[in-house]
């Protein structure tokens, strides 16, 4: 008997008295006692929480009348690397980088926020209606999925947001926003569907079938509950990707306009800036490790949640 | 075998007509004409320019000719480089730049990927693991223009050990390519780690070190053939990251690739080296994506294509 750890003990009058738990409750469980997953997403609470305090910095600002920290430049020579007065040092123009790099997080967030949202409202919606039509309208919906999936669409949306360049601030940052989310459903409609392809077969779904539930009920009532944990997991994917995106957007000149800031436009002014002679490392360092510290959150708590929806995946 | 190969073929029209019309929409929906800079121009040399590239025909002509042009390798003459092909002046020889750059950015990423990979899943939670997971980290956490900058920066401007940029011998390649592939061999290093150490805990695996084969046997034959093909598949999103890189890269090391020419394009308004350019990343991807496909058949028996 050396395997008896494996065989399931019969439950104690101390596991009776326990409730059982819902599978949404373990799978917390388990992210729970995932430590790498819990470090990134506490490495996220600190990103969020200090770009949500610098945007109301900046608001705090505007209402006592006072001009806005991330876009007035201070008196003095700049750039100045880190001190006590602008702890992140100040760039070319003399504006004071803690506040810039807070706000930039405000805004490349949001991308990554946006990209999810749109990528969870098409991308569900194509793939349950895809995959509880089937037949037809499934195949159509899934070939145009694959035609969009071979479009370089980087270029589109490269050639969209030049093409609308001059366009005033509030459309171009629209443009941006879709632009990337556009990009980011596609692999969430595959998911999705390939989950409803097999829980269309699943014998819940047939029983509800049976007792007389209609389409809506059993897609709203049996399935989504089932299709929470892929979701969620593929939108946390997502977001990295968009922010990334984003920053490479902004390198070409296409980010957003100035005198806004995204993590992006900051790391690309700090490149304009690199020069052999003197080095301001603080403006590349600064927003590149907010940058980095919330795309490694992400990815942890992405790979956290997929191993406690789907531990067998590991 | 034939068969599926002819059939995606056939998908390529329906793909390339579609990348094609919506480049070309996008390109008349949006605000401002090719020749706004150029101003005082007297007006009938504006109009001699204006039918030289078909804008003064209505849409559906100027679509057919522009689409002729491209599909027959005619081409067309710039907008932004009077006088020069855009198929056999500028892309022509822009395109085996980037090429080489792009294969060599992704024999690295393989190469360091895959390497990586193995030597972590060799040894979980060894400094060897923590090592290379911490520089997948760096790969996956920082935009490849960042990436690149440092390499710049600390390889040529400090060190001096590499050439600054510009293109041409052997040593001008690397620091570019090393840039391109940071990210796929990141993500690289991360599959192949999961992927060997689920096989490594299989039952022929077992057997395998039972009958004696020696370790290096164990991992590179038996574990990392199965433990790839996770990384087949995500070989299409990497050529794509690598293209799209391009840009930043050719800029930031200035190599005469086209990459550079897909953003200065768009922003001049060259309408035939847009759709030229556009068209020629398209055939690309889809081109790769279908060199993917039938990767995985070679590499998996278990695959059949009908």
């Amino acid at each position: 008997m050396s395997n008896s750890a494996e065989i399931p003990q019969p439950a104690g009058p101390a596991d009776a008295l326990r409730p059982a738990l819902s599978p949404m409750a373990l799978a917390l469980r388990r992210f729970r006692r995932n430590r790498l997953a819990m470090a990134g997403l506490a490495l996220l609470a600190i990103v969020v929480a200090s770009s949500l305090a610098g945007i109301a910095w900046n608001h705090v600002a505007v209402m006592r009348g006072q001009p806005e920290p991330y876009r007035t430049p201070q008196p003095g020579i700049h750039p100045q690397p880190p001190s006590l007065e602008f702890p992140f040092g100040t760039d070319p123009l003399g504006r004071d980088l803690l506040a810039r790099t807070l706000i930039g997080g405000g805004i490349s967030i949001g991308v990554g926020l946006a990209a999810a949202t749109v990528s969870i409202l098409i991308g569900t919606f194509w793939g349950i209606t895809s995959g509880y039509a089937g037949r037809g309208l499934d195949t159509v919906m899934m070939r145009i999925v694959d035609v969009m999936y071979g479009l370089p669409y980087i270029l589109l949306v490269i050639l969209l947001l030049v093409l609308f360049a001059e366009q005033t601030i509030w459309l171009r940052m629209v443009v941006l926003f879709m632009a990337i989310g556009g990009v980011s459903w596609l692999t969430m409609a595959r998911v999705v569907r390939g989950q409803v392809l097999s829980l269309r077969e699943a014998e819940f779904v047939q029983a509800a079938r049976a007792l007389g539930s209609g389409a809506p009920r059993i897609i709203v009532k049996e399935m989504l509950p089932n299709l929470t944990g892929p979701i969620l997991v593929c939108a946390t994917l997502t977001v990295p990707l968009a922010i990334l995106q984003e920053s490479f957007l902004s390198f070409l000149g296409l980010g957003v306009p100035p005198p806004l800031a995204s993590w992006g436009t900051l790391a690309s002014d700090a490149i304009e800036a690199l020069n052999p002679v003197r080095v301001y490392w603080w403006l590349l360092v600064m927003p590149c490790s907010f940058l980095g510290a919330t795309l490694l959150g992400l990815n942890f708590v992405g790979d956290g949640l997929r191993d406690a929806f789907d531990p067998r995946a590991r | 075998m034939l068969h599926y190969i002819l059939r995606r073929l056939l998908y390529f029209i329906p793909t390339l007509l579609a990348i094609y019309t919506v480049a070309f929409l996008l390109m008349h929906a949006a605000p401002g004409s090719p020749f706004v800079q150029e101003k005082g121009l007297p007006p009938e040399v504006l109009a001699s320019r204006m039918a030289e590239f078909h804008l003064d025909k209505p849409l559906w002509q100027q679509y057919l000719l522009y689409g002729w042009d491209i599909v027959s390798l005619r081409g067309h003459s710039s907008i932004k480089y009077p006088n020069r092909n855009v198929i056999h002046d500028i892309l022509a020889p822009a395109f085996p730049v980037s090429l080489t750059l792009g294969i060599c950015a992704l024999a690295i990423a393989l190469v360091v990927g895959t390497a990586a990979g193995v030597a972590s899943a060799a040894r979980p939670r060894s400094l060897t693991d923590y090592g290379a997971m911490v520089g997948a980290m760096i790969g996956i956490s920082q935009p490849s223009f960042v990436i690149a900058s440092v390499l710049l920066a600390v390889f040529a401007l400090c060190l001096r050990w590499l050439p600054v940029g510009g293109w041409g011998s052997p040593s001008q390649i690397v620091l570019p390519a090393i840039a391109l592939a940071a990210l796929p061999a990141a993500y690289i290093a991360r599959l192949v780690r999961t992927g060997m150490l689920e096989v490594l805990s299989a039952d022929f695996i077992r057997t395998a070190r039972a009958k004696g084969l020696p370790e290096h046997s164990v991992l590179l034959d038996h574990a990392l053939r199965n433990a790839w093909l996770p990384v087949l598949g995500y070989l299409g999103p990497a050529a794509a990251s690598i293209f799209t890189g391009s840009f930043v890269v050719e800029k930031i090391f200035a190599i005469p690739g086209v990459g550079t020419h897909f953003v200065d394009s768009a922003l001049h308004r060259d309408h035939p080296l847009i759709l030229a350019t556009v068209l020629l990343y398209a055939v690309l991807l889809v081109v790769f994506n279908l060199a993917v496909d039938l990767g995985y058949a070679w590499l998996d028996p278990r695959i059949r294509y009908e």
